[in-house]
């Protein structure tokens, strides 16, 4: 099979996420969306390996990987505890910082 | 010998700060602490005199350094006196005028309940001008000099509460301050230049100065004079300075402190004699002041602002014969001298008159006074004869000598000079007599007081008759006597130096001169004064009667060139300030605000709209990479 319909894949994922993340506004829906975006970079990385035949993309990828993670554990904390507090995840409402 | 010099200035300081500080216990006798302290002044000065005269001609030069002032680095200022023939001159003249107008001060406040105070400033001046004469350097003079200016201030304003004499103090300190900048910025330049400015090696080193400096120095050092002694351009104030208390206007502002700029010019001698463009410029000022101070005298129907006019011109004769350089500063000081007792004592004089009309000033009601006041009108008339020069009297000798050194200087200029001296004398003739006519001779002219009493002149009491027979006894003796043998010119000419000119008239004729327009004077005024009676009410006059009425318009002038243009200068400063220094910062401070505000916008609180700008930022990255890859 052609690795370049992998690259079209991961540039259709990569688009659904961002478009998720400019589109939607519940908050898990907008980190779930990054981590498509992620997870469309991390297949990317895997079919640029292939094609170039070297381990590189693979290794960023599971760097990739281990960014994720340390983000979700922070990003859902957060986003947990706005939601105990306001009883809403819309990113709207959050504004508070703003003059 | 040395520390009497130090004491001599040290008395009457400490008795200012004795009646100025010893508060209303003191009120009973302080007039006499200050005539004493005054008194004793004078007798520390006739003991240096004596001892001065037990030495040689050369050797009459005593110094005494009290303390180091200012020592910083190379820069040294010291408290330190020097008492030479020019000094002691002064120093007697400052005590013995002083002390007699402190005892006719006794009488003449004696309804004053400010009286103590009034000793106590006076005696501050005292203080300040020994300072002033007796100091070794420019810094110290300069200290003297501002310490008499605020002593003429305190005086000058001493009936604070009348708003003429108010305004008249400030008039007197602004107009002084404006002299004071140029003693202050000659003192800056000798120091560049000599890097001292202590008397002697200033004057010592100053031949081999440039000549440009000695210039720039000598024309800084006349506007000082002409800021203490009111000559033109810098005269404004002594006509208004006749609010103070007479006593004021006979020690202050006819005896002594006016004459202050001719000491300085003649102390400064080496730096004039170096510098002919400062001379000339010496010169031209005097012989101009000379003619405007007699014209405004004329004028005046105001006892006290005549004498003031006639002050402002006898001091011109005496800056005019100092930028004669060593020809006349001998005759300047004399001349200084014998004024100091005339003038000193037709003050005091117009004082007893003044006294006895109800404060009552203007000549045209007075009249007659001569059997009412007998021993003031002696000793006026005594003084009167001095100044305008009558044979044998003090001021027959000094101002022929001036008139003489004038003819002296040679060439047009001489002709000019002398000329202009002898019209003076004319005119000083013609406006004395008029005083006199107008306040002694011819009918009563009284005038009934604002409360609406006529006045009962009355001889004033002994304890101001006693000073004012003392100042005529000098009015007519010390010309005489400093002429024999030319005594005073030789005791001068160790400190001034002296030479004779090459007048191209001989001394017979300038002395037949000056006894022809000084008849043409005196029958003027007679013509004028003595025949016809004299108007209550001043006519309207010819248009100069009318300008010299009004001070020759001086302050019209002041008021058009200085304060108006000094409005235009600030209105169009602050028009520039407004417009292009404001217009810059302002703008600036508009175009970030402006600019801020729109950035804010940016700033919407919506997260989706900062991750549109985000992805929108990246992907212009990364156009532009794939961009430049392309090209």
């Amino acid at each position: 099979m052609n690795p370049v319909n992998y690259l079209y894949l991961a540039a259709l994922l990569f688009t659904i996420g961002a478009a998720g993340v400019l589109i939607r506004r519940n908050a898990i829906v907008i980190f779930m969306c990054v981590e498509l975006m992620l997870n469309a970079c991390n297949l990317a990385f895997v079919t640029f390996s292939r094609m170039h035949g070297n381990l590189d993309g693979q290794i960023i990828a599971f760097f990739t990987m281990v960014v994720a993670a340390a983000e979700v554990v922070v990003g859902l904390a957060i986003i947990v505890m706005i939601f105990r507090s306001r009883h809403s995840a819309s990113v709207d409402d959050a504004g508070l910082l703003k003059l | 010998m040395e520390n009497l010099i130090g004491l001599l200035v040290l008395v009457p300081l400490l008795g200012a700060g004795v009646l100025l500080c010893g508060g209303r216990r003191l009120d009973r006798a302080g007039h006499w602490i200050g005539t004493l302290v005054a008194a004793l002044s004078f007798v520390i000065g006739a003991v240096l005199f004596v001892g001065l005269l037990g030495r040689d001609g050369d050797d009459r030069e005593l110094g005494a350094t009290v303390f180091s002032w200012v020592p910083v680095g190379g820069f040294r200022a010291d408290v330190g006196f020097q008492l030479d023939q020019l000094s002691m001159t002064f120093v007697l003249l400052i005590t013995g005028v002083g002390s007699l107008i402190h005892l006719y001060s006794v009488g003449y406040m004696a309804h004053d309940e400010r009286r103590r105070r009034f000793f106590g400033y006076l005696n501050l001046f005292l203080a300040a001008m020994l300072l002033l004469v007796l100091a070794d350097n420019y810094l110290l003079l300069y200290v003297g000099w501002e310490g008499v200016g605020l002593a003429s201030y305190l005086l000058i304003g001493f009936w604070q509460h009348k708003p003429s004499a108010a305004t008249a103090a400030k008039k007197a300190f602004l107009v002084n301050r404006v002299g004071d900048m140029g003693l202050s910025i000659a003192i800056m330049l000798m120091f560049t230049t000599f890097g001292t400015f202590a008397f002697g090696p200033v004057l010592e080193s100053a031949d081999r100065a440039g000549e440009g400096k000695l210039t720039a120095i000598g024309l800084m050092l006349l506007l000082a004079a002409c800021g203490k002694s009111a000559q033109v351009p810098l005269q404004s104030w002594l006509g208004d300075a006749m609010e103070g208390p007479t006593p004021v206007s006979a020690l202050i502002h006819a005896a002594t402190m006016v004459t202050a700029g001719v000491y300085l010019i003649t102390r400064s001698g080496a730096i004039f004699d170096g510098a002919p463009d400062a001379q000339t410029a010496v010169v031209t000022v005097g012989a101009v002041t000379l003619l405007f101070g007699a014209i405004v005298g004329c004028a005046k129907d105001d006892i006290k602002k005549a004498l003031a006019g006639s002050t402002m011109s006898q001091i011109g004769y005496m800056i005019l014969a100092a930028g004669l350089g060593p020809i006349g500063y001998p005759f300047a000081i004399m001349h200084l001298v014998t004024h100091g007792f005339f003038k000193a004592g037709l003050f005091l004089g117009a004082g007893s008159v003044m006294h006895g009309m109800n404060d009552e000033v203007d000549m045209r009601r007075y009249g007659g006074l001569r059997r009412y006041m007998p021993v003031t009108f002696v000793t006026f008339g005594l003084g009167y004869l001095a100044i305008i020069g009558f044979p044998g009297l003090s001021g027959f000798f000094s101002k022929d000598k001036i008139i003489e050194a004038a003819f002296a200087r040679g060439g047009t200029e001489g002709w000019i000079l002398g000329g202009t001296a002898l019209l003076g004398a004319a005119i000083t003739a013609y406006y004395m007599t008029r005083v006199m006519l107008l306040t002694f001779f011819g009918e009563k002219r009284w005038q009934p007081d604002a409360a609406g009493e006529l006045p009962h002149p009355h001889e004033s009491p002994k304890v101001m008759t006693i000073p004012m027979i003392v100042l005529a006894v000098g009015s007519v003796l010390a010309g005489g006597l400093f002429s024999v043998n030319d005594a005073f010119l030789k005791w001068l000419e160790p400190v001034t130096g002296h030479e004779e000119g090459h007048s191209p008239v001989t001394a017979v004729q300038v002395t037949a001169a000056t006894l022809v327009v000084l008849f043409v004077g005196v029958a003027l005024a007679w013509a004028q004064y003595g025949r016809r009676p004299v108007p209550v009410t001043a006519p309207r006059g010819g248009l100069l009667v009318r300008i010299a009425r009004r001070d020759l318009l001086q302050d019209d002038i002041n008021h058009i060139v200085l304060v108006r243009g000094g409005e235009h200068l600030t209105r169009s400063l602050v028009y520039v300030d407004h417009t292009l220094v404001d217009g810059v910062v302002n703008g600036t401070a508009a175009g970030v605000g402006g600019l801020s505000g729109r950035m804010r916008k940016l700033q919407n609180g919506f997260a989706r709209s900062y991750a549109v700008s985000m992805f929108g930022g990246a992907a212009v990255l990364v156009a532009a990479t794939l961009l430049m890859r392309a090209v």
